[in-house]
């Protein structure tokens, strides 16, 4: 793939300005950063929740063993250590051991001291979690065969298998480093309580409208952070969030805003006072087709709807109003692994000759036998991306003749449709994920009988040898292989899934903000330790 | 009287059984469920073992009826529990926030009664006058602008002022402080929403005192008043202002109960961490526990906001007795 590519994929074209007048300035000590959180935490235990609203306020108190490269949060490889020393272990014993040093200055903001035990016990709580607790991210620690602190000061994780998703999944931003102690007496504990190791410490928790932050002086890396403390503000409604940076009651909200805010906002305030940040985000909206529809099961009919899609063309004009705009297949097109423009033009759908495309894809319909066909498209209700998106596919839909009507649902009923009785014959969906981890985040395309998460319904014996194949294979280049050839299988020969384009993350902000770098998620990057206010 | 009360009070018991039997059969109509919303809301890795522990967790994988009544009996015995969404105890999520509701409903409330009983009165005194038509004017577009909407005016209104005005755009305070924290900064946070507020809960009673003091200043005793040379100020104040009030206190006591869980757009406007914006949020997380407690939390507000009507009927017109 492309280095410009890439390059403009993971929005470091976007940023590299900011990075390097970064660089060049000294950054300053104090000051309180204000941010806006659109969504009310759940519980405070990361290791049991999955939603933006617990990482943005809390990331902050905790540490973890190892994380996305602050300073180059764009690049999906590369990580590095948080409270392990040096850099990130190469496995050993084939591939099947890796060993952590752990720091030995790091303590926990109530002042004991944090230990490999801890480490140990964290680990150990989110991929083989006790009875009665609730591990959202378990299953994607099936490689790990055991989590060992072999003394004070060393960690020792042992796979059943080589694999080059390990890593990433390690360095999963909810992996929050809890005391051992603390999780022996009650494994619930941290679900109503915060007491992290972070560089930050809990202020006061105001229940469903701020948490407060206060520079931990004790924190294990030396003169970090920068910032004396940040209060996260909860503000549900999206033009409260734009009009509090704009009013000056929050300097940044982290999740991302729709084109048209981030347009208003320097509208209102001055190019000079606003700092954009932008990067594909590793989210995807997709169509799933569920293939126990009669229309459905006919590979041909499935390669026609993706083929009625302008996909470079709805890039263009999409991204003008929604927050959508990269063009790319399964894998996220900032990975090494991703099919470059050229490569992803020899998929159907990816033709830059669109009425060659639904040319196709109105003979494809008449020799399915499916000239009129019509289904229900159930789609979440809310508007960014989802309706937008819906409304778009009906257009596209109509110019080959199909018929779709959008039903657009509360989020709960959306799930149930296509996640659990199956009940709907195609629906929007979406794919959020943390850390770019192609092995993982490619699992749900994998026979209905080994991934739950196939919200299709199709079993495809010889996509899941190729998947097994790139899950177990011992080197990088020889994974990215199988999972190319995985995608193809996917999205080309039998086209059992449709993405339709890829999010993207647009964060303005005020200017005095820096030290803080978009990356291509909004759970990454968020502990505020290279933050700092040039005010 | 006391009788009276205490029958009423006794009565609130099987209106809140209705209520809780309607509200959590209503709930459990909708598909889906919190554990779905909570983990899989973000359209991320959904393991559905982790769904399956989570319901458990919460008891949702139990019979309808015994979820009922192990909900019911709690609640009898005012053991309220926890939020399905954030593990917190319910008395104390609402307590947080039932404090601000309450201020806003008072402000609010006074705001109303400011305005809408001296411009009734005048309204009704000058009728069919231009003070009359420029009154209800004033009340119809009270009523007939939704008090977010007013809301987001305001606030955009407050942007522009402050940025034409100092070059720097202000916005009020967007989290809440306790009024005897920092007085300023509360009333500074507070009386935008209680103006939105208020202004169109004063549009209804403006209304109403006005065409009850109609009402009352065509009665016999008012021209008997009016025939002895009473003066025009006493016959007002006197004599016709207190029998027109049952009604208007009627459409004030209504008005306040539904203040105080119903805001819950206005709240979302201003971000203020009340118990409208706790309804939304736990109706949105599919919250049955808190959802069920705040709808019987209201249903109580009303109940008492009526027993407080009833009395005050029997305390501005003597000839009204309980038994």
């Amino acid at each position: 793939m492309g280095v410009m590519r890439r390059l403009l994929i993971a929005g470091a074209a976007a940023t590299v300005g900011l990075a390097g007048a970064a660089q060049a300035e000294t950054p300053k000590y104090g000051g309180t950063l204000n941010f806006v959180v659109g969504g009310n935490a759940p519980s405070f235990d990361g290791h049991q929740e999955s939603t933006f609203a617990v990482i943005h306020p809390m990331a902050p108190f905790y540490s973890l063993l190892i994380k996305v490269n602050p300073e180059n949060p764009s690049d999906p490889t590369a990580f590095v250590c948080d409270v392990c020393v040096g850099d990130v272990p190469k496995a050993t014993d084939g591939g099947t051991t890796y060993t952590f040093p752990i720091v030995k200055n790091a303590k926990f903001h109530d002042g004991e001291a944090l230990d490999a035990h801890d480490v140990a016990a964290s680990l150990n709580h989110v991929m083989f979690p006790p009875e009665g607790v609730l591990s959202v991210r378990r299953a994607m620690y099936e490689m790990v065969e055991s989590v060992k602190a072999t003394d004070d000061y060393t960690v020792v994780i042992k796979l059943k298998y080589a694999t080059a998703a390990f890593v990433p999944a390690l360095a999963n931003p909810y992996n929050w480093i809890y005391s051992a102690s603390k999780l022996e007496a009650d494994p619930n504990w941290y679900k109503t309580n915060i007491v992290g190791s972070g560089a930050f410490k809990l202020g006061e928790v105001q229940a469903g409208a701020s948490f407060t932050g206060t520079k931990f002086d004790d924190y294990h890396v030396e003169g970090l952070p920068y910032l004396d403390g940040f209060k996260a503000i909860i503000a549900p409604k999206q033009s409260l969030r734009v009009q509090a940076i704009r009013g000056g009651r929050a300097d940044i909200e982290f999740r991302s805003f729709p084109p048209k805010s981030r347009d208003d906002l320097i509208g209102a305030l001055g190019a000079e006072q606003v700092n954009v940040q932008e990067s594909t985000w590793n989210c995807n909206l997709s169509v799933s087709l569920n293939h126990n529809f009669p229309a459905f099961k006919d590979p041909r009919v499935r390669k026609a709807l993706t083929l009625a899609i302008d996909r470079w063309g709805g890039s263009k004009y999409l991204s003008q109003i929604a927050i959508m705009k990269t063009v790319g297949g399964l894998i996220y097109p900032g990975h090494p692994w991703a099919r470059s423009d050229e490569e992803l033009e020899k998929i159907p759908g990816y033709w830059r000759d669109v009425e060659k495309s639904r040319e196709e894809a109105r003979r494809l319909l008449k020799e399915a036998g499916y000239e009129n066909l019509s289904f229900d498209l159930v789609n979440r209700n809310v508007d960014q991306p989802y309706k937008i998106a819906g409304t778009w596919l009906i257009g596209e839909w109509k110019k080959i003749g199909v018929k779709a009507s959008q039903r657009a649902v509360p989020t709960g009923e959306w799930f149930r449709s296509y996640r659990e009785t199956k009940n709907y014959e195609a629906a929007v969906t979406a794919t959020c994920q943390s850390i770019v981890n192609p092995i993982l985040d490619l699992a749900n395309n994998l026979s209905i009988d080994r991934s739950p998460q196939n919200y299709r319904d199709y079993i495809n014996r010889d996509l899941d040898a190729v998947y097994d194949k790139a899950a177990k294979a011992t080197t990088d280049e020889e994974a990215g292989q199988y999972m190319r050839d995985f995608e193809k299988g996917i999205l080309d020969d039998n086209a059992h899934y449709m993405i339709v384009l890829w999010w993207h993350r647009l964060i303005p902000h005020r200017s005095y903000v820096k030290g803080w770098k978009v990356s291509p998620s909004h759970y990454l990057g968020q502990t505020l330790v290279d933050v700092w206010l040039d005010k | 009287m006391h009788k009276y009360l205490i029958k009423r009070i006794f009565m609130m018991l099987p209106t809140l059984l209705g209520a809780g039997i309607f509200i959590f059969f209503l709930l459990r109509m909708i598909p889906g469920d919190v554990c779905l919303v909570r983990l899989g809301g973000q359209g991320g890795f959904v393991d559905p073992a982790a769904i399956l522990a989570c319901q458990q967790q919460l008891g949702l994988d139990q019979p309808l009826l015994v979820q009922f009544v192990t909900w019911f009996v709690s609640f009898f015995t005012l053991d309220f529990g926890v939020s399905m969404w954030t593990a917190q105890p319910i008395i104390q999520e609402v307590g947080l926030r039932f404090e601000l509701s309450l201020q806003i409903a008072i402000m609010a409330t006074l705001i109303s009664i400011a305005i809408a009983i001296p411009l009734g009165i005048i309204s009704a005194v000058k009728q069919n006058t231009w003070v009359d038509y420029l009154v209800r004017t004033f009340s119809i577009a009270g009523i007939a602008m939704p008090s977010f909407w007013l809301g987001i005016l305001l606030i955009l209104g407050i942007l522009l002022t402050t940025q034409w005005w100092s070059g720097i755009p202000w916005l009020p305070p967007i989290t809440y402080v306790p009024i005897w924290e920092d007085p300023a900064r509360n009333l500074l946070q507070l009386i935008w929403p209680a103006l939105a507020t208020g202004y169109r809960y004063s549009a209804v009673a403006t209304r109403m005192t006005r065409s009850a003091m109609l009402e009352v200043l065509r009665e016999d005793y008012v021209r008997t008043a009016r025939a002895k040379g009473v003066m025009e100020k006493l016959i007002v104040n006197r004599h016709a202002l207190k029998n027109a009030m049952l009604p208007v206190i009627t459409v004030i006591g209504i008005e306040f109960a539904f203040l105080m869980g119903g805001l819950v757009v206005t709240e979302q406007v201003f971000n203020l961490n009340g118990l409208g914006k706790l309804f939304v949020d736990s109706v949105t997380n599919y919250d049955y526990a808190m959802t069920q407690s705040l709808v019987l939390l209201v249903a109580v507000i009303f109940v008492i906001t009526n027993i407080v009507i009833d009395v005050a009927y029997a305390w501005l017109d003597p000839r009204i007795r309980y038994s």
